[in-house]
C-alpha cells in the first residue's frame, strides 16, 4: 500500500470508530452508573449479535447456539468466580466454549441449512436439562450465587471483549480465511474444489466466535448474582443475537453492531414503558425488516447514501 | 502424470464406473467423451477426492491420492473448472480469482497469476469489480477457468466445458484450452460435445455406461464407424 497520499474520504469511517471507541473506554470517568449498567447490556447484545456474524454471515450457517455458550460462560462465572480472579474467570470462560464449540461443531457442521439450525438449538435445551439434572443430583439445588463486580470493572471488562471481537472480525474480513468462509458460504462444492479444508474452517471459526460469547457470559452473570440453568441457557439469547445481527445487515460489521445497539437500547426503553408489550414491539420491527430491509439497517444507510450522492441507483 | 487402474465406484448401490483406466502424461490434452449418465462426472470426482472409489487407484505424479481429502489434492496441483463454473456469484471477479489462489503455494505469487489470468481475459480485467453474478455465461465461464489458473495447476480438469453456451463462445473457450496447454498444464477434458473435444484433445477415452469401450489418438477416433454414428450423426 502506498502511503503518502490519503483520501480524507477514507478516513472518516476509521476516525469516528476510533473517537467512538475512545469515548466508550473513557465512559466510567464521565457518565452516570446508570448509563454505565444500560451500556454494559448493549455491549453485551453487541458481542453476541457481532461473534454470532463472526461466523454465520460469511458462511450462511444459522447457528443458534450462542445461548449455550453465553450459558457456559455464565455457569464458569458461578463455579470459579470466587475461587479465581476475574480476569482469568472471564478468559476461561471464552476457552471453554471455545472446546465445547470445537466439539459440537466438528460433530454437526457437516449438517446443512435447516438440520444444523435445529441441532444448534436442540444444543441449548439439551445443555440445559442435563445441567439442571446434574446439579439436582449433586448439589441438591437448583441455582448458584454469583461473586459480585463492581459495575466499572464489569463494564470495563465488556468493552475489552468487545474491542478484541472487533479487532478478530476486523482481521478475519481482511485475510485469506475470510475469504474462504464466504465462499463456503457461496459454494462449499466449488471451495473444496479450490482446496479449502471445508470443515476444520467452519469448526475452527466456529469455535472462534464461541469465545466471545462464552465471555460475555462470564462477564454479565456477575451481574446477575443468581443463576440457575433456565436463565443462564435461555434460548432467547440465541434469537437475540440473530435477530439484532439480521435487524442491522449482514453485509458489514457494522450492521450487527448498529441492529445490537438499537435493539438493547430498545429493549430498555420499552421494558420500562411497555413491559407488556415490547416483545409484540419486537415482533412487528422483525416482520418489517425481514419483508422491507432484506439487507438490514446497513443496506438501507447504503442505499440512501447512494441516492444521496447521486450515483447509480442499486438495484431493487 | 495422472494413471487411473481398474477404478470401480458405486454411487449409493450402483455401480457407475466399472474398472476404468487411464492416463494422462505430462503436456498432453486427453478428452474422457461418452453420452449423459456415462460416469463421466464420477470420473471427475474420484481424481477430485469427492468420491471414493470401491477399488483401484488413482496415482498423481508417483504419488497415490484416491482416499486424499480433496484440499490435499488441490494443493498438490490439481485443480477443476467445474460443471457450470461454479463461481462464487456474490464475490467480486477479482474476489473470486484470488479465492482460486487459495493453496498455500499459490497464494504468495497471486498478483503474478493475477496479471496472467488478466492477460489471457482481458475481459474480466474489465469487469474486476462487479459482481460474479452480473456476468454473462460465457464470461463466468472464464472466470472459472481464472480462477482455476490462480492456483497455478499442473494438471486441470474440464468438466463439460461447453455446456450452455453459445457456439461462438464454445470455440473461444476451446481455443483457450489449447492456449492453456501450451503454456504448459496438462489438462484432462471431459465432455459431450465429443467432435469439439476430439478436434482439440491428442487421445481420448470414450465412456461407455460406466467403461472404456475405446481409446486412442483422436484423430483415428474421429474415423471410426461406432464414433460417427453414434456421437457425430454421420
Amino acid at each position: 500500500m502506498r502511503l503518502g497520499k490519503i483520501n480524507p474520504k477514507k478516513l472518516w469511517v476509521p476516525g469516528a470508530t476510533f473517537v467512538v471507541l475512545a469515548l466508550l473506554a473513557t465512559l466510567p470517568l464521565y457518565a452516570s452508573t446508570y448509563s454505565v449498567i444500560l451500556l454494559t447490556s448493549i455491549l453485551m447484545f453487541v458481542i453476541l449479535a457481532l461473534s454470532w456474524a463472526l461466523f454465520s454471515a460469511p458462511t450462511g450457517y444459522i447457528s443458534l447456539a450462542p445461548a449455550a455458550f453465553f450459558g457456559v460462560g455464565i455457569y464458569t462465572s458461578a463455579i470459579l468466580g470466587k475461587q479465581l480472579p476475574f480476569p482469568l474467570v472471564v478468559s476461561l470462560g471464552g476457552l471453554i466454549s471455545f472446546c465445547l464449540a470445537l466439539l459440537v461443531g466438528a460433530l454437526t457442521l457437516r449438517l446443512r441449512g435447516i438440520y444444523f439450525a435445529m441441532f444448534t438449538f436442540g444444543l441449548v435445551e439439551l445443555i440445559k436439562h442435563f445441567w439442571l439434572w446434574y446439579e439436582i443430583q449433586f448439589t441438591g439445588t437448583r441455582g448458584r450465587f454469583v461473586v459480585v463486580v463492581p459495575h466499572n470493572t464489569i463494564y470495563l471488562a465488556m468493552f475489552a471483549v468487545f474491542v478484541l471481537l472487533l479487532l478478530t472480525t476486523y482481521l478475519v474480513r481482511r485475510s485469506r480465511l475470510g475469504l474462504a468462509l464466504r465462499s463456503i458460504g457461496e459454494c462449499e462444492e466449488a471451495a473444496a474444489h479450490i482446496g479449502v479444508n471445508v470443515n476444520a474452517l467452519k469448526t475452527v471459526m466456529f469455535a472462534v466466535s464461541a469465545i466471545f460469547m462464552g465471555a460475555a457470559g462470564s462477564i454479565i452473570a456477575t451481574r446477575w448474582t443468581y443463576v440457575d440453568p433456565y436463565i443462564a441457557f435461555n434460548p432467547l439469547y440465541s434469537f437475540m443475537a440473530v435477530l439484532m445481527a439480521l435487524f442491522g445487515g449482514l453485509g458489514h460489521p457494522y450492521g450487527p453492531i448498529l441492529g445490537a445497539a438499537i435493539f438493547a437500547y430498545l429493549e430498555e426503553l420499552l421494558i420500562t414503558r411497555f413491559p407488556y408489550y415490547y416483545m409484540l414491539i419486537f415482533g412487528v420491527v422483525l416482520i418489517i425488516t425481514v419483508l422491507y430491509l432484506p439487507e438490514g439497517l446497513i443496506g438501507l444507510i447504503g442505499k440512501i447514501w447512494r441516492r444521496v450522492r447521486g450515483g447509480h441507483y442499486a438495484a431493487a | 502424470m495422472l494413471e487411473i487402474r481398474d477404478l470401480n465406484a458405486f454411487y449409493g448401490k450402483l455401480q457407475v464406473l466399472w474398472n476404468v483406466s487411464l492416463q494422462v502424461r505430462e503436456g498432453e490434452i486427453v478428452a474422457i467423451v461418452g453420452s449423459n449418465g456415462a460416469g463421466k462426472t464420477t470420473l471427475l470426482h474420484s481424481i477430485l477426492g469427492l468420491v471414493r472409489p470401491a477399488s483401484g487407484s488413482v496415482t498423481f505424479l508417483g504419488r497415490r491420492i484416491d482416499g486424499l481429502p480433496s484440499y490435499a489434492i488441490a494443493e498438490m496441483g490439481v485443480t477443476v473448472v467445474p460443471e457450470g463454473g461454479r463461481v462464487f456469484p456474490e464475490m467480486s471477479v477479482r474476489e473470486n480469482l484470488e479465492m482460486g489462489a487459495y493453496p498455500h503455494r499459490a497464494w504468495e505469487r497471486r498478483k503474478e497469476a493475477l496479471k496472467y489470468v488478466y492477460q489471457l481475459f482481458p475481459r474480466l480485467k474489465e469487469r474486476e469489480r462487479q459482481l460474479a453474478r452480473t456476468l454473462s455465461g460465457g464470461e463466468r465461464q472464464m472466470l472459472a477457468i481464472g480462477r482455476a489458473l490462480m492456483s497455478r495447476p499442473k494438471l486441470c480438469l474440464f468438466d463439460e466445458p461447453s455446456y450452455g453456451l453459445a457456439p461462438v463462445m464454445v470455440k473461444e473457450i476451446f481455443e483457450i484450452i489449447q492456449k492453456i496447454r501450451e503454456q504448459g498444464v496438462t489438462v484432462l477434458l471431459v465432455e459431450q460435445n465429443v467432435r469439439r473435444a476430439l478436434e482439440i484433445a491428442d487421445r481420448a477415452y470414450v465412456l461407455e455406461n460406466g467403461r472404456i469401450c475405446m481409446e486412442g489418438e483422436c484423430a483415428e477416433l474421429l474415423e471410426s464407424d461406432h464414433i460417427k454414428k453414434a456421437y457425430l450423426g454421420m
